[in-house]
């Protein structure tokens, strides 16, 4: 077996064999689309680091680094970390789920409104 | 009041010794892909239908004056609506980052879990690698579940990398659903079997596209008296399920390079129990016949096929729903999922010589401790073809004669 060293980084990231298919008008949006979606998930992942720094000193007022690296949230730590992380989501994803809604209430266009009430 | 439903952190997976080991970033990474893929299924999801019933299928009927006649016409007008291109684009990315950063994880750490893979195998006569079985092209076409590499792509030769990146991230597709060590499948089978046929102990079982074995480790922790022999095409996969089931004490299995449409160095007969868990939907049209065939064969009388799968499309199954289900078949690289799942399972079964009374279904759904799992989604929050409830398709292998011949 060989321990031949890799270049993890860009090995991490390499493309999954098969065409990927086109969800968006224009490819370049593809590519902004999987940059914003990535950033997003990195200010989690801050969001959260933060918040084992918080809890750390709230224990006890001093911490290294290892011990973050060794931080293990409890059920309630876990269920309030889950909760934050779903805000958070909410919160990025108000654009798509106001879609949604907008799907589900199904309104006129705007310009129809103000016909209507000009004439009211 | 309840409890806000959200995915359990990432650090109540098991670590077995075989499991990478996640620094806390990796670790968070994997706790906000396993609420994203929450808020996508369950939040955003029920958009699709709705785009499908006010937007899609009226301007459908307008146009070709009848309703769609299958789901892949649905698919096509789906494709040009911007909520389901959004959602679709949305759900591809959170797959590619789930892949991204489990890989990431793995291959920093690849010489560690290479040292301790070779601990557990070196010298087991349990892992039984053989370089002259070709990865078959159902396999190798694409990049099954875009996982760079497949199930069989080594980054340096000899490597674990592929069984450790699967067994890493399935947390964060499931929304933790699977359990600690991702074996909900397994248990759910122990439980029914035990329910099923009380006191019953299979000499021999042969578990068919086993990849890194999480749902035969629960088998032969229930039966450690019963030979386990777990096959599968990927070498990397088995190195790593290998060195998994050893670490969880699971040493009763036997890991094999084979391909299962030639058993041959089984005889008829040497089987009490012949059984696949997710596999059938990741062969192609030929391969699917052949190993139920050669399963039968291999299987004895009064021994039990069991085939666990999501639910086939049936003519009761709603199109859209067929067609929602078919969306990882076209975006996230299962190119046999939407041909299988409309097969007659039950007709192949019967092709491979059961008889039509023999077979059986029954609801399959992931056994986990739901202190701190969540339990298998149904309804609208299902994410559908990924959640952990499961269709069995099953037979007991002349049974009744057997039974008769006993009288």
């Amino acid at each position: 077996m060989s321990n031949e060293p890799i270049d993890w980084m860009t090995r991490a990231n390499l493309k999954a064999k098969g065409k990927r298919p086109d969800f968006l008008a224009d490819p370049e949006e593809e590519k902004m689309l999987s940059m914003l979606m990535a950033v997003i998930g990195e200010i989690s992942v801050l969001r959260e680091r933060l918040d084992t720094v918080e809890r750390l000193l709230d224990a006890k007022g001093t911490i290294s680094r290892d011990d973050i690296e060794r931080y293990e949230p409890d059920r309630e730590a876990g269920q309030e970390r889950g909760e934050m992380i779903r805000e958070y989501i909410a919160r990025v994803m108000r654009g798509p789920q106001q879609a949604l809604q907008a799907l589900e209430e199904f309104e006129p266009p705007v310009q129809d409104v103000v016909d209507e009430l000009r004439d009211s | 009041m309840s409890k806000i439903d959200v995915a359990p952190p990432y650090t109540a997976v098991s670590r077995h010794e075989m499991f990478p080991e996640p620094r806390h970033d990796e670790a968070a990474r994997f706790d906000f892909l396993a609420n994203l893929n929450k808020f996508l299924a369950g939040t955003l999801g029920p958009g699709n239908k709705l785009a499908y019933d006010r937007r899609v299928l009226p301007a459908f009927v307008k146009e070709h004056g009848r309703e769609p006649k299958d789901r892949f016409e649905i698919r096509h007008a789906m494709n040009e609506d911007p909520f389901h291109r959004f959602w679709s684009a949305l759900k591809r990315n959170s797959m590619e980052m789930r892949q991204q950063n489990g890989r990431a994880m793995v291959l920093r750490q690849l010489d560690a879990l290479d040292a301790k893979a070779r601990a557990f195998n070196d010298g087991k006569d349990t892992l039984e690698l053989d370089p002259s079985v070709a990865v078959p092209r159902y396999q190798a076409a694409v990049d099954i579940h875009c996982m760079p590499g497949s199930y069989h792509g080594e980054e340096r030769p000899d490597d674990v990398s592929a069984g450790a990146n699967y067994d890493c991230g399935l947390f964060a597709t499931t929304g933790g659903a699977l359990g600690a060590l991702n074996d909900g499948g397994g248990q759910a089978l122990v439980e029914w079997v035990r329910k099923e046929r009380p006191g019953w102990e299979p000499r021999r079982v042969l578990d068919i596209g086993s990849t890194i074995g999480h749902n035969v480790v629960p088998l032969a922790l229930a039966f450690p008296d019963t030979e386990f022999f777990a096959i599968d095409t990927a070498a990397p996969s088995l190195r790593y399920g290998h060195a998994r089931a050893q670490a969880l004490g699971a040493t009763n299995i036997r890991f094999i390079q084979a391909n299962a449409e030639d058993l041959s160095r089984w005889e008829d007969g040497t089987f009490d129990w012949v059984q696949t868990t997710m596999f059938l939907h990741e062969l192609s049209g030929k391969a699917l016949p052949k190993i139920i065939a050669e399963g039968y064969r291999v299987l004895a009388d009064d021994g039990l096929m069991l085939h666990v799968e999501q639910p086939q499309y049936s003519d009761d199954m709603p199109l859209y729903e067929q067609f929602i289900r078919d969306w990882d078949a076209f975006n996230n690289n299962e190119p046999f999922w939407s041909a299988m799942h409309a097969l007659d399972l039950k007709e192949e079964m019967v092709k491979a010589g059961f008889g039509r009374d023999e077979l059986f279904t029954v609801g399959v759904r992931a056994v986990v401790d739901t202190d701190i799992f969540p339990e298998a989604p149904t309804g609208e929050s299902e994410d559908h073809g990924r959640a952990a409830v499961w269709n069995a398709y099953g037979a007991w292998k002349n049974a009744e004669a057997i039974q008769e011949a006993a009288e």
